[in-house]
């Protein structure tokens, strides 16, 4: 039960200290995971993150619930989640309050205006950092081309591009096999 | 009650379905907006920005944001146990097959095909997000699925050439200025609050 509640505040604290998102949150898991606490190793630590990126959700919660189940099983799973979570809730819940309550000044409408055109910069970045590292030959390009179009074109649920470029995934790469 | 139980089922499907971090989340919220009506493209950015600026993974950010919106706190918690449900279902299963899991050449393959399908999806939120702000245009996604109705000018000029010009010197400042480029985004997002607030963004 200690255990348990010591994932908890753990993980909270390091909500708190993530500033940005997953990949922000590498060092300090590194501080506290595998230094202070000795949860996991260092190439552990490197492995979870890797497939916590590559399987579905938010890159800090997999990684997460990841190193709670090793520590201590499901419940510990499921504990460091609710706990990298829990900062989050309090802080945007407080926050979404107050900016519900503001929100009919002239100042904070112009104020977000202008903070609508930083959001589509970062947007832009984050599509251009992730093209480096997605589009690696004249295969992926056509994925991507293909995805893009189809989702600014079509009114079709994300669900499907997702299950389909699996697929194309698997199919491509087993003509590959094959081929060689 | 019905509300949200709408809200964790989109969340828990959000979460399943998005992959490759917190920004992956951006075209299902999006795609959830437009179908329920809970908030617009508008409303979504502010989340964006404020999910950016606050402690905590951006992701489960915009889920509390999102579900707050949506249904006050009880929402906010649901939204955000909805978004990380799958994530904790899947890992405990990953995390018992773990060496098989890695080594298995059919998830690399599967993988091989949905990074640049997801670098696609927020490619396309992206776009959406740039007509939004930085144009007249109204929308390319018509509800009617019909494309060439989806053009539809707004009032005025193409372009809105404050927002492009902002928008311009962000993107340079952002990429290739050595000095501010390593930035944190709260310092940009803080710049184009200033911004907007002096030259009345909201009134373009």
């Amino acid at each position: 039960m200690k255990e348990i509640w010591e994932l908890f505040w753990t993980f909270a604290k390091m909500g708190v200290m993530t500033f940005g998102g997953g990949m922000a949150m590498l060092p300090i898991l590194q501080r506290e995971v595998v230094e202070n606490k000795h949860w996991a190793t260092e190439e552990e630590l490197a492995d979870y993150y890797a497939i916590g990126q590559c399987t579905p959700g938010i890159i800090a919660v997999n990684t997460a619930t990841f190193i709670g189940q090793k520590y201590s099983g499901m419940a510990g799973g499921i504990m460091a989640t609710l706990g990298v979570v829990f900062p989050s809730l309090v802080i945007i819940s407080i926050l979404a309050g107050l900016i519900t309550n503001f929100s009919h000044l002239g100042w904070v409408q112009n104020a977000f205006a202008g903070i609508q055109v930083c959001v589509c910069v970062l947007i832009l970045n984050a599509v251009l950092k992730l093209l480096k590292k997605s589009v690696v030959d004249k295969r992926t390009a056509v994925i991507f081309l293909v995805v893009l179009a189809g989702s600014v074109f079509l009114k079709l649920s994300p669900v499907w591009f997702v299950v389909l470029s699996a697929l194309a995934g698997i199919i491509l790469k087993n003509w590959e096999a094959r081929g060689t | 009650m019905g509300t949200l139980l709408t809200l964790y089922w989109e969340f828990f499907k959000t979460g399943l379905f998005a992959v490759g971090g917190g920004m992956a989340t951006l075209p299902f919220l999006q795609d959830i907006g437009q179908r329920t009506g809970w908030y617009t493209y508008g409303d979504l950015m502010n989340m964006l920005a404020v999910s950016e600026s606050t402690p905590g993974p951006i992701g489960i950010n915009m889920a509390t944001y999102v579900g707050f919106t949506v249904a006050g706190i009880p929402g906010a918690v649901i939204a955000t146990l909805g978004e990380v449900t799958p994530s904790i279902i899947v890992i405990l299963i990953v995390a018992a097959i773990l060496k098989s899991f890695r080594d298995n050449k059919y998830v690399d393959r599967a993988f091989y095909g949905l990074r640049p399908a997801s670098t696609g999806l927020i490619g396309a939120a992206c776009v959406a997000v740039i007509l939004e702000v930085l144009t007249n245009i109204q929308s390319l996604a018509p509800a009617e699925g019909s494309l060439l109705k989806g053009f539809a000018l707004g009032d005025g000029s193409l372009f809105r050439w404050q927002a492009l010009l902002l928008a311009a010197a962000l993107l340079v400042l952002t990429n290739w200025v050595k000095p501010t480029k390593n930035l944190h985004p709260i310092v940009f997002i803080g710049l184009s609050a200033v911004a907007g607030v002096v030259f009345q963004f909201a009134s373009l």
